[in-house]
């Protein structure tokens, strides 16, 4: 039997219907394939449809063409073993911090002692288990994004999709979350799909880095980041990649202004 | 505390009413016309004794208490119906576009422009003929909701009730929604779990506005023939009796309920919607 590579893209594109009733191209023929464990990081400006295309891993949205595959079968709606953190406020606000982790438990209709339970398991992974009963809104901002992220894990999901989770954070709060997000998946061997604008984000975390074109949004180029961890931002290695994949993305910014379709930005 | 501070604390709230009584006092006794207008002891007199028969009708009590009862029923069964169909109409593009045109029409029609075709439809109709009771306790308790003023009070809660929960659910943050379908949230997870409890202070707070309309329109609802009790009727069959007093105090204990049961909804909203005001 053939051995499917966890995610597998293969010629994805994604168009929306505009206003005027013209097409705006989001993706344009994006392929790739994910191995087991991989921590992989997009990288791309604003705007280059990095999200839509995870949203479109995660089944939220629909796909023009191309197919998307986990573990070999078709992706076309949210699935259990694929989850994901928003870089938006996530949480609901009405329930305490162990419901909200206890969510994706609930919804398969995990008995509510069973659920509590593995909820205050993964809480205590990320240091809440004091907070369980607080409200999202008695919650900073750093500590909501944990929640959230305990939350998708709390799921049992293979893959780990997150669209810019620590986007809202201060730095500081952000420099901690990514080393304790590290911790986890060295722990836990999720495979995740991590999408950022931010360079020096994509070299402290991933194995591999895929930098995306303005839109409509392809892979211009996939770096292998073959530094040790922990990372240090220090080491002239990975300035000098940081230097790299912003030349890329420098370029990619002037050919746009070139084509005249910056003034969209 | 001293005395003082106790009387400034309250004063607050009881100035203007004092004044309000102490220039209805003044007024009564300057017209010295108790049809034109009762003094304020001759209407107090009248809740001194609740339970005492008035104008053949029976004693202020039981017609309030006919009056909630017939504005409780057709608040409930617009509370029923227009939750429901708000969040279908909230969540879903197409239940909006099929229903909203239709809808949006009968909006503006005043409850009380409904009299004439409900009276043609419904008549005398009340829950007793609808259940087949004739006779007994029962009959006695059914034949007081006839269906006009139902559905006259159903017509003027249902609005407020619709608006605000369709209201509810589209202000629901999308996020909240792909969070939970990425969760595994079935369509039925996503009512029940997500859309019914975010829009909640929505609803209830349109539910309060809808209480506030049906009880507005229970004097209207009880002039309509048939009407026998109920405080709405009390007051117009006052009326043409020239007893001012008993339709003043018919008018206040419309707004005091009125008022206690905005009261009840205000509480809830403060102690089960905090989340709401804290959350950006």
């Amino acid at each position: 039997m053939k051995e499917y590579p966890i995610l597998h893209v293969q010629s994805l594109r994604k168009s929306f219907r505009t206003n005027d009733g013209g097409t705006l191209e989001a993706v344009a023929e994006v392929s790739f394939e994910i191995p087991e464990n991989d921590f992989v990081c997009i990288v791309g400006p604003s705007g280059c449809g990095k999200s839509t295309l995870l949203r479109m891993v995660a089944g939220l949205e629909s796909i023009t063409a191309g197919e998307i595959n986990y573990r070999g079968d078709t992706v076309s709606r949210p699935r259990k073993e694929i989850g994901m953190v928003f870089q938006e406020y996530s949480l609901l606000p009405w329930r305490n911090v162990i419901d909200n982790v206890a969510l994706g438990p609930e919804f398969s209709g995990v008995p509510i002692t069973v659920r509590e339970e593995k909820a205050m398991e993964y809480l205590r992974l990320v240091g809440m288990e004091a907070f369980s009963q607080s409200f999202p809104h008695e919650l900073s901002g750093g500590m909501r994004q944990r929640v959230a992220i305990v939350r998708a894990l709390a799921n049992d999901p293979d893959v780990l999709l997150m669209d810019e989770p620590f986007g809202a954070l201060d730095a500081h709060t952000r420099i901690l979350l990514q080393k304790e997000l590290l911790r986890i998946w060295e722990r836990h061997r999720k495979t995740i799909l991590f999408v950022t604008h931010g360079v020096d984000e994509a070299i402290y975390l991933a194995d591999r880095i895929m930098v995306m074109s303005a839109r409509p949004g392809k892979i211009l180029e996939i770096i292998d980041v073959d530094m040790a961890r922990p990372r240090h931002r220090g080491d002239p290695a990975y300035g000098q990649l940081a230097d790299r994949i912003l030349a890329i993305l420098e370029q990619e910014a002037a050919f746009s202004f070139g084509n005249g379709s910056a003034a969209q930005y | 505390m001293n005395v003082r501070a106790i009387l400034a604390r309250t004063g607050v709230y009881i100035a203007i009413p004092f004044l309000f009584l102490v220039f209805w006092a003044f007024m009564a006794w300057h017209m010295k016309n108790e049809v034109i207008l009762p003094g304020v002891g001759q209407v107090a007199q009248l809740f001194m004794e609740p339970t005492k028969s008035l104008i053949a009708m029976g004693p202020l009590t039981t017609n309030v208490a006919v009056s909630l009862v017939r504005v409780l029923s057709g608040y409930l069964l617009a509370v029923c119906l227009a939750v429901p169909l708000g969040i279908l109409m909230g969540y879903y593009g197409t239940a909006f576009r099929l229903m909203n045109g239709f809808l949006a029409m009968f909006r503006p029609i005043p409850p009380l422009a409904w009299v004439p075709l409900v009276l043609a439809w419904f008549g005398i109709t009340s829950f007793a003929t609808l259940f087949g009771v004739e006779r007994g306790y029962a009959y006695l308790y059914l034949n007081n909701l006839k269906f006009s003023m139902i559905f006259i009070i159903f017509i003027g809660a249902f609005y407020p009730i619709l608006t605000s929960a369709i209201h509810g659910v589209m202000s629901v943050r999308n996020t909240l929604l792909d969070s939970a379908r990425v969760l595994g949230a079935s369509e039925w997870d996503i009512f029940r779990k997500i859309l019914l409890p975010a829009s909640l202070p929505s609803i209830v707070n349109g539910m309060r506005i809808g209480l506030g309309v049906a009880w507005m329109c229970l004097v209207s609802a009880e002039m309509l023939p048939g009407s026998l009790s109920g405080v709405g009727y009390l007051i117009t069959h006052a009326y043409t009796l020239a007893r001012t007093d008993i339709v003043i105090a018919g008018m206040i204990s419309i707004g005091a309920i009125g008022a206690f049961l905005d009261l009840f909804f205000r509480i809830i909203e403060k102690r089960k919607f905090v989340w709401t005001r804290l959350t950006r």
